[in-house]
């Protein structure tokens, strides 16, 4: 064989171990990166110097720091951070590069405004983050939706959220669901069923995964604060027409000839506490759930999504 | 033993832009060179002498044939131990001295480091490059790096030598050097391979010749055994400015200047000349070679190859 | 064989030395480690971070300045201006002149990342007044720039193997500039699906991935980094230039010289 073949047959091999090498070490080498260290490399927080260091690529890196965002998230989330600092800037610089990135400003609504471990904390800067993409989209009837969505979830200023939900629905080609929640504002702002239809219309407008999973989870909490409600009516009714405690709540059901046992969005039969309190089985599977919780029980986050 | 032997060696190269169309650079050429020789290879600029010399010395693969220098496969790298080479119009590392040049060459040709140092001095010496301690090549005017590139090409004391143009850049005195190299190396017993368009070097040194245009040889032979077919011209002057009929009808070349006149007549057709003069008592001037034989095949040569080109065009 | 390749790097080595755009970048770098102690005054509290984060960025991208402008003129210079010819028709492979060029290039800017990091340092003692164990971090970080520079250098070498000189600083440089984004590819890869999804990551593997090598935030910030990762870099580094030099190899073979 040739000098040349031999060399030639050498290289190729050392190619193809050192390309497959490589790749096989660069996967190992993501797991075992200590992830901070990427979170808090937001070097540049001011997003007036992140446009001029983009040097005109300003599309460019809005879709670099959006995708950085979602990252951060999830990943923070998955590891069940509590802690998101970075989300604000991370939103706003990408916005500020961009302004027509409306998946951002829903990703802000859903996440920058609930408090820790769902979210950020920060009400006031998802409301101002809202604010700049109405203001640099006017024709775009979701981010009314999202702002008066903040101002319901996380403000509880129904009025303000009426108001916002009413300039929504003028937009032309918006959904009417915004006309209907704007009227149920004014009356029925803390009613199950208004809840119930903001957080269906966030499942229903939304192509992102994590908001459509987040948006269920607030469906099923909201089953279940109905349920404990209507099971503790039933309780109080009891007490009051027995003078008793029931023993369980089977005599309930008979007493209010229900059909059967009212079981929780899992399909599991809520819980009657020694005290006479409604429970429910597994609160941890219903992170947002506020009714129906044991006494001293310190939610912790199980979101059904990956990290 | 032969030194060279070249096996129907040939290259075509694709020329073009979008739709490549091959250009032959190289008929297949079979050629030998033997031990000791001292061997020209001659051919106007563009004949293919260099791509010849490129393939033999591995840098550039050629489209098919093979060749055995020193009785080895031509791409064994043992063989380039044996070997030294003169590129035409050489490059070195102009950041270099002409020591650390030769240094650098040394080492890669495997010349011991204990003899390096006399062996480098000893080069320049032989190649009339004194005074050049702490140079740069960058410094260095063309002949004075065509000296280098001979020395880099005989540094390790190799049996063949292949040298590409090694006159060009030099001045006359420079070329006698060179020329008085090349026979000293024939001395030493080397077989010293070169090519050049200078037929007179050619033919003062060369035992053998081969002759290339446009890629395709075109004769080989010793040199006597090629000028003997062809004859040389000579220029014939006389006293005075009358033109004798007969010697008129010999060429028709004759012009008369001032108080002598003169012809250019071939080798055979001298002696009818001067008996014309003597008959006609004209004085004979000189007689003067004006072409010498070599350079007259080598035309009658190339029209050939022209013609043949043409016809068949 | 290895006395060759030795020959030859210790020759690159010294025409880089030789070559006075290099002494002209590394001054430029150590100007800037100076500057950044002006620039880190606006702070009191930041003024370390500065000086670390912009020293070392500058180390970083100047290397990859030399790295690619004068390793490209190291070997495509070579092959277009002939000086290749005397060097080839001696007993040389051509596999070992492009590894010694790699070795001899390596070399220029593992010596250049020392006087380069000389310049970060001083203008860290400058402003800290001492220096600090957590420091050890920063040396870590200029462990993985050189890291950083061996792929380049081998990249140089890759595509010198086969485009002018001037393509071949375009497609190192630019392949820096993707390597550097590595994560957001990657990033970017997970939230696309199909066909879109296998060539992005693809691009994410093939791509050097310089992300991982940049902790220089982190030795601004003195946080420890894990002897694992140093392992895991270093291979990294090994098999991507060797992947690379492979392909120069393999390419070079093969070459017809003009």
């Amino acid at each position: 064989m040739s000098a040349r073949k031999k060399t030639t047959i050498i290289a190729a091999a050392c190619l193809l171990v050192s390309l497959s090498g490589s790749i096989l070490i660069a996967q190992h080498v993501e797991r075992i990166r200590p992830h901070d260290i990427v979170d808090d490399a937001l070097y540049i927080t001011s997003s007036k110097m992140v446009r001029r260091a983009s040097l005109g690529f300003d599309g460019l890196m809005a879709c670099i720091y959006w995708t950085r965002a979602v990252q951060y998230f999830g990943h923070r989330h998955f590891i069940r951070e509590r802690s998101y600092n970075e989300l604000g800037p991370l939103l706003e610089i990408t916005t500020a590069l961009d302004p027509h990135l409306l998946p951002a400003y829903q990703f802000g609504a859903t996440f920058l405004a609930p408090a820790p471990p769902n979210g950020a904390g920060q009400p006031e800067r998802a409301v101002e983050l809202m604010y700049y993409g109405i203001e640099h989209n006017p024709e775009n009837w979701r981010l009314y939706y999202d702002l008066g969505f903040v101002y319901y979830t996380e403000l509880h200023d129904y009025k303000k959220a009426g108001e916002v939900f009413e300039e929504g629905s003028n937009v032309p080609g918006a959904h009417p669901f915004l006309k209907v929640l704007a009227a149920s504002m004014a009356e029925h702002a803390q009613d199950f069923s208004t809840a119930r239809l903001l957080w269906s219309a966030a499942y229903q407008s939304s192509q992102d995964t994590s908001i459509r999973q987040n948006a269920l989870e607030h469906l099923r909490a909201i089953q279940v604060d109905e349920d404990v409600t209507n099971l503790q009516n039933a309780v109080t009714r009891f007490v009051q027409a027995n003078r008793r405690l029931p023993t369980s709540l089977w005599e309930v059901v008979t007493a209010e000839h229900w059909q059967g046992l009212t079981v929780d969005p899992d399909g599991i039969p809520y819980e009657l506490s020694f005290d006479g309190k409604v429970l429910v089985a597994h609160p941890d599977d219903f992170p947002f759930a506020t009714l129906g919780l044991p006494p001293g029980y310190k939610p912790t986050p199980k979101f059904h999504t990956q990290g | 033993m032969a030194s060279i032997e070249i096996l129907g060696l040939e290259k075509t190269y694709m020329v073009g832009f979008w739709r490549k169309r091959p250009k032959r650079a190289l008929q297949p050429l079979h050629l030998t060179v033997e031990d000791g020789e001292i061997f020209g290879f001659l051919g106007p600029n563009g004949a293919g002498k260099t791509t010849t010399l490129k393939m033999l010395m591995g840098l550039v693969f050629p489209t098919a044939g093979t060749a055995r220098i020193l009785g080895k496969e031509w791409t064994d790298p043992e063989v380039k131990a044996q070997i030294g080479f003169l590129p035409e119009q050489p490059y070195f590392y102009d950041y270099l001295t002409a020591h650390e040049l030769l240094d650098y060459y040394g080492q890669l040709s495997g010349v011991p480091a204990k003899d390096r140092k006399s062996r480098i001095d000893e080069m320049l010496i032989r190649v009339g490059l004194t005074d050049v301690k702490g140079l740069q090549l960058r410094k260095f005017s063309k002949g004075m790096l065509q000296r280098v590139g001979i020395a880099q090409a005989i540094l390790h004391n190799p049996k063949l030598v292949f040298l590409d143009e090694p006159m060009s850049g030099l001045d006359p005195l420079g070329r006698r050097e060179v020329r008085d190299l090349i026979l000293q190396l024939q001395q030493e017993g080397k077989t010293v391979f070169f090519s050049t368009h200078i037929l007179s070097d050619a033919e003062a040194l060369c035992d053998r010749v081969a002759i290339i245009h446009r890629g395709e040889l075109q004769g080989v032979g010793a040199v006597e055994e090629l000028t003997k077919a062809v004859q040389g011209k000579v220029e014939v002057v006389w006293q005075g400015t009358h033109v004798p009929a007969s010697i008129k009808a010999l060429s028709g070349e004759f012009h008369v200047a001032g108080e002598t006149a003169r012809t250019v007549v071939s080798e055979s057709q001298v002696d009818v000349a001067i008996d014309a003069l003597r008959r006609e008592r004209l004085r004979l001037v000189s007689i003067t070679p004006v072409r010498t034989s070599l350079e007259s095949y080598f035309v009658e040569k190339l029209q050939h190859s022209q013609t043949t080109a043409g016809k068949s065009a | 064989m290895n006395a060759r390749i030795a020959y030859i790097a210790s020759n690159t080595f010294r025409e880089a030395v030789r070559d006075r755009v290099l002494y002209n970048l590394i001054a430029f770098a150590v100007l800037l480690s100076a500057a950044a102690i002006f620039i880190g005054q606006i702070s009191i509290e930041i003024e370390r971070l500065v000086v670390i984060n912009l020293g070392l960025t500058a180390v970083s991208l100047f290397g990859v300045v030399i790295a690619i402008f004068v390793g490209i003129g190291l070997v495509s210079k070579e092959i277009e201006k002939r000086t290749l010819y005397t060097v080839l028709s001696r007993p040389v492979r051509r596999w070992e002149f492009i590894v010694g060029k790699f070795f001899g290039l390596a070399g220029t800017l593992v010596v250049n990342t020392f006087f380069m990091a000389i310049g970060v340092f001083g203008a860290l003692l400058y402003v800290a007044h001492r220096f600090s164990s957590g420091d050890s971090s920063i040396l870590i970080a200029l462990y993985f720039i050189i890291l950083e520079f061996l792929i380049v250098c081998a990249l140089a070498l890759l595509f010198s193997s086969f485009s002018s000189p001037l393509l071949s600083a375009i497609f190192a440089f630019s392949l820096f500039v993707i390597g550097s984004f590595a994560d957001d590819l990657r990033g970017f890869a997970t939230l696309t699906h199909g066909l879109t999804r296998w060539i992005a990551t693809g691009a994410a593997y093939i791509v050097p991935n310089f992300s991982t090598l940049n902790v220089i935030s982190a030795a601004a910030h003195q946080q420890a980094i894990s002897w694992q990762l140093v392992a895991e870099n270093t291979l990294y580094a090994v098999f991507y230039a060797a992947m690379a030099l492979s392909g120069a190899i393999l390419i070079f073979e093969r070459r017809n010289l003009k």
